[in-house]
């Protein structure tokens, strides 16, 4: 049984005078030991959902979670002492100083006085954070803040950690400072869940990703398996005249492996390619006979984007056609992402 | 950088510590984290200074010439409403932090620690309870200045104090789950002084309740800070011998009333307070 394991966990809240919210709608999860698992997805996916459910905060009207072989919503009190959680708003009171804010949660662990006085110190000096030990938090950075909550998830020796994305709204420098953290902490070994709505990050810091859109996990691999479920290299190509785009597309379709994909305005089509530069070289050369003329193209390999897109649902919804094929290679993909599709499909069926 | 998690001194919880020395120190941690706040945040405590002192001299210098109470000076009349509406405008501190706090997320911090459930709102109400304190020393020596008397024992002046502070400390644990239930720091500041506001005045807090009129009387009658007031002035001796008695049981009776409206509050919004707790999270 893996570390962490969540299974079929389901959330509805209901907004006063508005239709219900699936948060959560049957999320499956497993967390082996040791290991970094980002949680990915856009904005109310049920990312921050998760992450109460998993640290006691909020029950779930239906499913099961297990950390450590402890039923989490049976027994939160026994979930509590083994977990540290560092959440999207640093939760930190701004009118304690850093060390007291520390402090507080040693005491809260019940670690003792002089023990979480030691504790809280050496975090000060482990995290840089000598400059806020003795001001209130009030006049510091959202990055100085969000490091001294996630010491404060590490004030006691936490078998999982939980990050519920630990760099939205900080600057460049204060998320690649916090990279760093999470990077040194995972080389420790420390299980750890994160969120992230940043494919980058997801890519950085994590051994395992899990894409979750609309309250359950509709994907699950490392990011070279994601990358390698929606296939091969592809052609892109960017007219300067959108009147052009109806022949393009037909060109395209023609040596391409699959339907092109277009962006709004027309002008900015891709096409998957077997052979991609054979492909962008007839392509060429076809538009070149027609007049078609191009501000740039070129050749470039599926990024993280590609399978975020395709898999949230906002390119997929533009070719269904190719997301079958498209969702073999890659092995590990969940099963019932097709379900979900046939079943939000139907839903806007029923709607309109 | 290295050792964040498998170096140093930290460890688990001290094993043999009972539930409930866990829930004392847990009590006194976040009473801890109010009392810094006071100390930090100067206006709370300048506000909670310097507005019963304007309150004792606004109403014992305008009033005392137009009012005028048989057997008594306006000045000893009056200190039981002030310290009344006081006491009352200063649990509702704990409405508008719970609000705050849960709206900081702080609150799922506390939640996500294996700390006693109870603990936000005791360390919460004891920090009102604190302000409390200091506001009724501040009014008591105003008021002694200006011509107050204490015309009881020492120990009928204690209980009138103890009550009042302990009907607040009560309201307190009201306002808790007030500011837990509405979630906006705002929300609650302005519904409270909407609903404190006539409830203090359309009391015998700075009128004798017979001069209103009827319905506003009968409302008075009622009022339980209309009882507040009437059992600390019965504590501080500051009821002149031979004033009417109201017919009314909690006039007559007002230090039963109050000690029964205590208790009712407390074994009502204790328990309810501590399990809206147990289930809130930010947003």
């Amino acid at each position: 049984m893996a570390f962490i394991e969540a299974s079929g966990l389901t959330k509805t809240y209901t907004p006063r005078g508005a239709k219900p919210v699936h948060a959560l709608d049957g999320l499956d999860l497993a967390v082996p030991q040791g290991t970094v698992t980002a949680l990915l997805g856009p904005n109310g996916a049920g990312k921050t959902t998760t992450v109460k459910v998993l640290t006691t905060l909020i029950r779930p009207e239906a499913g099961t979670a297990v950390i450590d072989g402890i039923d989490v919503i049976r027994h939160p009190e026994r979930i509590r002492p083994i977990i540290g959680v560092s959440g999207q708003y640093a939760a930190v009171d701004e009118n304690l100083t850093g060390f007291e804010n520390l402090d507080m949660v040693g005491r809260l662990y019940h670690l003792g006085a002089s023990a979480s006085r030691m504790r809280a110190r050496e975090l000060i000096g482990l995290f840089g954070l000598t400059e806020a030990a003795n001001r209130p938090v009030k006049g510091f950075s959202g990055g100085m803040r969000r490091r001294i909550d996630l010491a404060g998830a590490l004030v006691t020796r936490p078998k999982v950690l939980f990050l519920d994305e630990p760099t939205t709204g900080l600057d460049p420098q204060g998320r690649l400072d916090m990279w760093d953290i999470i990077t040194t902490l995972v080389g420790e070994g420390t299980t750890v869940l994160l969120t992230t709505q940043y494919l980058e990050e997801a890519d950085r810091l994590a051994d395992s990703i899990s894409v979750i859109d609309e309250g359950s996990v509709i994907a699950q691999g490392t990011a070279d398996e994601l990358k390698a479920s929606i296939g091969g290299q592809r052609v892109e190509i960017n007219l300067v005249s959108s009147d052009d785009s109806i022949a393009a597309q037909e060109i395209l379709t023609r040596f391409g492996s699959a339907e092109p994909t277009v962006s709004g305005d027309g002008r900015e089509l891709t096409v998957k390619a077997a052979d991609a530069p054979d492909a962008l070289q007839r392509i060429l050369a076809e538009f070149g006979e027609r007049g078609i003329h191009l501000y740039d193209a070129g050749m470039r390999r599926p990024t993280l984007d590609d399978v975020f897109l395709r898999l949230t649902g906002h390119v997929a919804e533009e070719e269904p056609a190719e997301e079958e094929s498209a969702a073999e290679p890659g092995g590990k993909k969940s099963g019932d992402k097709r379900d979900k599709r046939d079943r939000r499909e139907k839903a806007e069926r029923k709607a309109s | 950088m290295t050792a964040m998690l498998h170096g140093g001194t930290y460890g688990t919880a001290r094993p043999g510590a009972s539930a409930f020395s866990h829930w004392l120190s847990d009590g006194w941690i976040t009473t801890r984290r109010n009392l810094i706040k006071i100390k930090r945040v100067p206006d709370i405590l300048v506000f909670t200074t310097l507005q019963p002192i304007m309150f004792v001299l606004l109403f014992t210098y305008i009033y005392s010439g137009v009012i005028n109470i048989p057997g008594s000076s306006y000045k000893e009349f009056i200190m039981a409403g002030i310290f009344a509406q006081t006491v009352v405008f200063g649990s509702t501190y704990s409405g508008s932090a719970m609000a705050q706090d849960l709206k900081d997320g702080i609150i799922d911090r506390f939640r996500s620690l294996p700390m006693s459930p109870s603990a936000v709102l005791v360390g919460r109400t004891n920090g009102d309870l604190l302000i409390n304190v200091i506001s009724m020393i501040v009014m008591m020596m105003t008021g002694l200045i200006v011509g107050w008397r204490v015309r009881s024992s020492f120990l009928e002046a204690v209980a009138a104090v103890g009550l009042l502070l302990l009907f607040a400390y009560a309201l307190s644990w009201v306002m808790a789950f007030l500011g837990m239930l509405v979630r906006s720091p705002e929300v609650i500041n302005n519904v409270s002084f909407l609903v404190l506001f006539p409830l203090t005045f359309i009391s015998n807090a700075f009128v004798p309740s017979e001069t209103l009129p009827t319905p506003l009387r009968i409302f008075a009658e009622y009022n339980p800070v209309t009882a507040l007031v009437q059992a600390a002035r019965q504590l501080f001796g500051n009821i002149p011998p031979g004033s009417p008695v109201s017919d009314v049981w909690t006039q007559r009776y007002p230090i039963i009333t109050v000690l029964i409206g205590i208790v009712v509050m407390l074994m009502i919004f204790v328990p309810l307070s501590v399990r809206k707790f147990k289930q809130i999270s930010t947003r």
